[in-house]
């Protein structure tokens, strides 16, 4: 009630002030509906750094940041709802957290001269910064996690894979089709032989497509799992008594709460990460400012996992990229557009990071005008069941930029060429 | 009193059997006509068309399609959702495959495949009835949204397999893609709209329509006097499919302008279209409109005064939603069986004698 | 033998283990639509509902928690204790008989003689109603329910099987587990059904509401137990399915998964439910190991709607429904 309280005070002191100076960052989250375990950790990450930020720093260089929340329960038209529902407020970046959603405000924010920030998900190519000019999806997108995935089992085959089998899982949707593509490329380059499995939505009865994986014994298995299906799949994995080592998921099947169902049996899972899960500084100020003050996003109970983390990081990209656009433009009070320069100007080194009290969270990146993928690196991190946390297993690993830039340049053009874009940035 | 039909005296056939034979629901109906024409496009924002107007125009779209099959044929389906992804599908695969022809024809063109696709699955209707029926238009469900998930010709090879709408116009104003007026795409669901209903009202008063109430009064008993059944139930497959492609057609093209068939087209869209239906009353093309306006509203409003007005946590008003809208549906359904359009015409009736007691 | 056909026979067994499971959310369905003429769309929300408040109850949550939280600014999750699994599930059987009662007294009995479809739409309603309630009650993360079943391949059947054919088959435990739950409990309604008085009033109650009045039954008594007994058969399948993936809200979808299983096996026959759920889970198990790989998987779903629409075709009341008799 405190928190309800705070915000219908906030709320009308922005309504009387003349004309509010504040930066508005909308959180198009899900806390209902079949994916809700993954977007309530997340959403709370990303309100709650914000939080932080009004609460410690006063505000991005002075000025304060407001959350909208809007509840999409990950569905596309309230995803449509609620981005016409914001955009009015003068909203500075969108964060959907639904590759459904993303597909549908990218004509829309063009359109509009808003950015979207859709961080490992949503639409590979807008890497391309030359015909995507208000997407971004630093530090990583799918493509590059396939990519990454590969390469670490290169280097754990001691860098070859010829004559291996990999068998990819998949969603049966958009998302899940994503990394396909990559995949078949690289397998032309490396010489193993892909398999391809589709689990439909929701994925709750997986015998079909385990007994299959049992009887062709790939060597491993790669994921490409959301919401119950991961849970599912690593119960089932563990009944063929498939080893988990060789299980790896993507960063969207390497949470908590896909494991723990599983218990003991899911341990030695390995799954993609592009954010380091750590204890960093930054979770005691979040609990000193945020929680204690009584305006947590959530139940407060999420602080450290690893989707609250990525929110966090999410939402401190989008603070770090309003600051660099505070400098450029010389204004505290910067508009979508000013945000779109910043984020396109946006630099993340490892000085950055340590100072803001997350030393190594992300890798380094920087984004530029054609390029608006980050580094496309990942670490792989491993699920000790003993413990009940993630432990990374490797420093960021390098995507296979060659291949993935072949297949962005080539998406990206088809879809220039589809809605008569001309190349920017030349 | 206020609604009055005393003096109000017919002198040809033509007069008496007009759709709305009561001079004041004809002033009303030019009025709305008037209103949603002239006086909407012009005030309205992108907000109001993308959450409010075009859901509620296509839905309704689908709501009458639906309530041909299952209000006035007695034929209850699960499959609209599978029927609005042909639409839509064939509306993308349209407009790629000819960019130069009009939009407007994609759209009807898409309505007329659904209707074949519509016909096929409806041939089971003819052995097999009631819930067993309902539960096997699922299968078209299933299989239609697996198939333009599975092949990639539907969408066009894409790396996703999600759709795009293209740029498409009319006399030179854009209707689909980023570009497009909030008035424009408004004002392009809306004739369709209007379309729709008029050869739905028409439809359903006419021959056609007596033929589809006989079967869903007692199809043996309608055979009997001679209705055709395989005829009936056909074309009101067809019929029906052909509104639920036009509105599948709209609703990628138009409104959403990117669909991805699982999630856009899914089991629960069919649920969504029945319960419009229900709601708003089986068997009446006024029911339509009102069911669909009912749950296109009902969440938008009890996000507002949840959220914008009592500042509550979003989780809780989205679950509240869920409690109320339940609540809503069986509430309404012990007050009212007959929905939102029986609620309407027991109002007329009062407001007829009000304020005099007789 | 061959590869293939051991492989298929694996298939098969594990398609009657599936088919067991199918049956069990379809038993639910046709205990009420028996007993009542209600299509429970609800079944599906009710075996979540089920294992939400067993899970809840086990780990000594506090129900409404984040209602009361954010309405009192408190801080209150938990009880502090842990209830054994056994006296939770009693617990919870409490929980969805006063559930069953509710929704008889302010629900159903006000649509006595309504057409079906309006009272399928109210279970509708009821679904929505209780998929809500459920989340503000227990919350919409993902619990892990333990209630101390054996999960994971069969040793002896491995080791078996694979002395005979030189390939170890698959077989879940759980599934195993499963097998055995269902046979008991059907022969339990079976029983109670035939022979307690209870159950022959139920069954005189399916036969004809008006002259089971007549005779002086309780209609609103032997509603309760129906939707108390598919309660039951909820909490059952609840158990089996969260077991598997943690108790969350696509709990709730396993009632897709029966719609073609009652289909096929008719509405209103308990040992249709059994057959049904045996076919579908062996018909869509082997199509997708025959011919999915070919048309790129992932047919499963709608593969037993086809399948059943195949055998309504030729008998349009399915296996073990009553034949329909139109009189004009």
């Amino acid at each position: 009630m405190k928190k309800m309280f705070t915000t219908l005070a906030l709320g009308a002191a922005l309504a009387a002030g003349p004309a509010a100076a504040d930066l508005v960052f909308p959180d198009l989250s899900y806390r209902t509906g079949p994916y809700a375990a993954g977007g309530v950790p997340f959403s709370d990450g990303y309100q709650d750094y914000f939080a932080l930020v009004n609460a410690r720093d006063g505000g991005i260089g002075g000025e304060k940041a407001r959350v909208i929340e809007c509840e999409t329960a990950y569905n596309t038209e309230k995803g449509v709802e609620c981005y016409e529902a914001t955009k009015g407020e003068g909203a500075l970046v969108y964060q959907p957290l639904s590759t459904g959603i993303t597909y549908q405000l990218i004509p829309k924010v063009t359109a509009d001269g808003i950015p979207l920030h859709t961080m490992g998900y949503g639409r590979t190519s807008a890497a391309n910064g030359k015909v995507f000019s208000n997407v971004f999806n630093y530090p990583a997108n799918y493509w590059d996690a396939a990519s990454a995935a590969i390469n670490h089992l290169l280097e754990e085959n001691g860098g070859s894979l010829d004559g291996k089998k990999i068998t990819l899982l998949y969603h049966n949707s958009a998302y899940g089709k994503e990394p396909i593509r990559t995949l078949e490329e690289l397998s032309k380059k490396h010489g193993f032989e892909l398999g391809q499995i589709a689990v439909d939505h929701p994925g709750q009865e997986q015998k079909s497509q385990w007994l299959q994986i049992r009887r062709e014994r790939p060597d491993y298995v790669i994921m490409w799992g959301w919401g119950v299906m991961n849970q599912v799949a690593i119960q089932e994995a563990a009944n063929i008594r498939f080893p988990m080592e060789n299980f790896i998921g993507n960063w969207w099947a390497g949470a908590e709460h896909d494991v723990t169902p599983a218990g003991e049996a899911a341990h030695g899972y390995k799954s993609l990460n592009m954010n380091r899960i750590a204890d960093l500084p930054v979770f005691e100020d979040i609990k000193k400012h945020v929680h204690e003050a009584g305006n947590a996003a959530g139940d407060g109970s999420n602080v450290g996992s690893v989707l609250y983390t990525r929110g966090m990081y999410a939402a401190m990209l989008a603070v770090e990229a309003a600051k660099t656009a505070q400098e450029i433009h010389g204004t505290a009070d910067i508009n979508a557009a000013q945000m779109r320069d910043g984020m396109e100007a946006l630099e993340m080194t490892n000085e950055k990071m340590a100072a803001l009290g997350m030393e190594g969270i992300g890798p380094e990146f920087s984004v530029s005008c054609a390029d608006h993928g980050g580094s496309g690196q990942a670490i792989v991190q491993q699920w000790d069941a003993n413990e009940k946390m993630w432990k990374p297993l490797t420093d960021y690993i390098d995507s296979d930029r060659e291949v993935i830039a072949t297949l962005v340049a080539e998406d990206s053009a088809a879809f220039a060429a589809e809605n008569n874009i001309s190349e920017r940035c030349n | 009193m206020l609604y009055r039909e005393a003096g109000d005296f017919k002198t040809s056939y033509v007069a008496d059997s007009q759709t709305f034979p009561i001079k004041f629901d004809r002033y009303r109906y030019y009025a709305v006509l008037i209103i949603g024409f002239a006086f909407i496009p012009f005030v309205i924002n992108d907000y109001w068309v993308n959450a409010i107007f075009l859901p509620f125009l296509i839905y309704s779209i689908a709501a009458i399609g639906l309530n041909i099959l299952t209000g006035y044929c007695g034929q209850v389906s699960l499959g609209t959702g599978g029927f609005m992804a042909v639409g839509a599908y064939a509306c993308y695969k349209l407009m790629t495959a000819f960019p130069e022809v009009s939009i407007l024809i994609h759209v009807l063109l898409a309505g007329g495949i659904t209707a074949g696709v519509g016909v096929l699955f409806g041939l089971p209707s003819l052995r097999i009835k009631g819930f067993y029926l309902a539960v096997a238009t699922l299968a078209a469900q299933f299989f239609l949204v697996w198939l333009f998930n599975r092949v990639p010709w539907f969408y066009n090879y894409s790396a996703s397999g999600q759709i795009n709408a293209p740029e498409r116009t009319m006399f030179g104003v854009p209707v689909t893609g980023p570009e497009t007026a909030a008035w424009a795409a408004y004002l392009f669901c809306l004739v369709l709209t209007v379309f729709c209903a008029l050869i739905a009202r028409n439809l359903t008063r006419g021959m056609m329509g007596r033929k589809w109430m006989a079967i869903r009064d007692m199809d043996i008993a309608a055979e009997i006097i001679g209705v055709n059944p395989l005829m009936a139930k056909l074309s009101a497959f067809a019929v029906s499919s052909f509104f639920v492609g036009v509105a599948g057609a709209l609703f990628f093209a138009v409104y959403l302008g990117a669909v991805e068939v699982g999630e856009a087209f899914g089991i629960t869209k069919s649920f969504l279209v029945l319960f419009m239906v229900i709601i708003g009353g089986l068997g009446s093309i006024f029911g339509s409109f009102a069911g669909a306006a009912f749950l296109v509203l009902l969440p938008v409003v009890l996000k507002l005064v949840g959220v914008d007005l009592l500042g509550w946590p979003t989780d809780l008003v989205a679950h509240l939603q869920l409690i109320i809208v339940g609540a809503l549906i069986v509430l309404f359904l012990i007050v009212e069986p007959h929905g939102l359009a029986q609620l309407w015409r027991v109002a007329k009736e009062k407001l007829r004698l009000w304020p005099f007691p007789h | 033998m061959p590869e293939q056909l051991i492989w298929g026979m694996e298939v098969f067994f594990n398609g009657l283990m599936a088919g067991v499971l199918y049956a069990l959310v379809a038993l639910g369905f046709v205990l009420i639509f028996k007993a009542s003429g209600i299509f429970n769309y609800a079944q599906g929300v009710m075996a979540l509902f089920a294992a939400l408040t067993l899970v809840g109850i086990m780990e000594g949550q506090v129900p409404f928690a984040h209602l009361i939280n954010a309405i009192f600014g408190t801080e209150i999750h938990h009880f502090g204790w842990h209830v054994p699994g056994l006296l939770a599930i009693l617990l919870t059987m409490v929980v969805m008989i006063a559930l069953a009662w509710a929704v008889n007294q302010f629900i159903f009995r006000h649509l006595v003689n309504q057409e079906p479809i309006i009272l399928f739409m109210a279970t509708i309603g009821l679904a929505y109603f209780l998929e809500g309630v459920g989340d503000i009650m227990w919350g919409s993360d993902i619990k892990k329910l333990d209630v101390g079943l054996p999960q994971g391949i069969n040793g002896p059947i491995d080791e078996l099987t694979y002395n005979i054919f030189n390939y170890g088959f698959f077989i879940d435990n759980l599934d195993l587990v499963a097998t055995l739950v269902a046979a008991l409990l059907v022969i339990a309604l079976v029983i109670f059904a035939q022979y307690s008085k209870q159950g022959r009033a139920m069954r005189a109650v399916a036969d004809d509401h008006q002259a089971a009045l007549s005779v002086g039954i309780s209609l609103n008594f032997i509603w309760v137990m129906v939707w108390s007994l598919a309660g039951f058969v909820a909490l059952v399948a609840g158990i089996m399915w969260g077991t598997k993936s943690g108790v969350q809200f696509s709990l709730s979808l396993i009632a897709l998964k029966a719609l073609p299983v009652l289909m096929l096996g008719g509405f209103t026959s308990i040992p249709g439910a059994i057959v049904g759920g045996l076919i579908i889970g062996v018909g869509e198990k082997l199509f997708e190991f025959a011919v999915g790989p070919m048309v790129g998987g992932a047919t499963e779903n709608w593969f037993a709607y086809v399948l059943a629409l195949l055998f309504l075709v030729f008998r349009p009341q399915g296996l073990f429904g009553e034949k329909i008799i139109e009189r004009v």
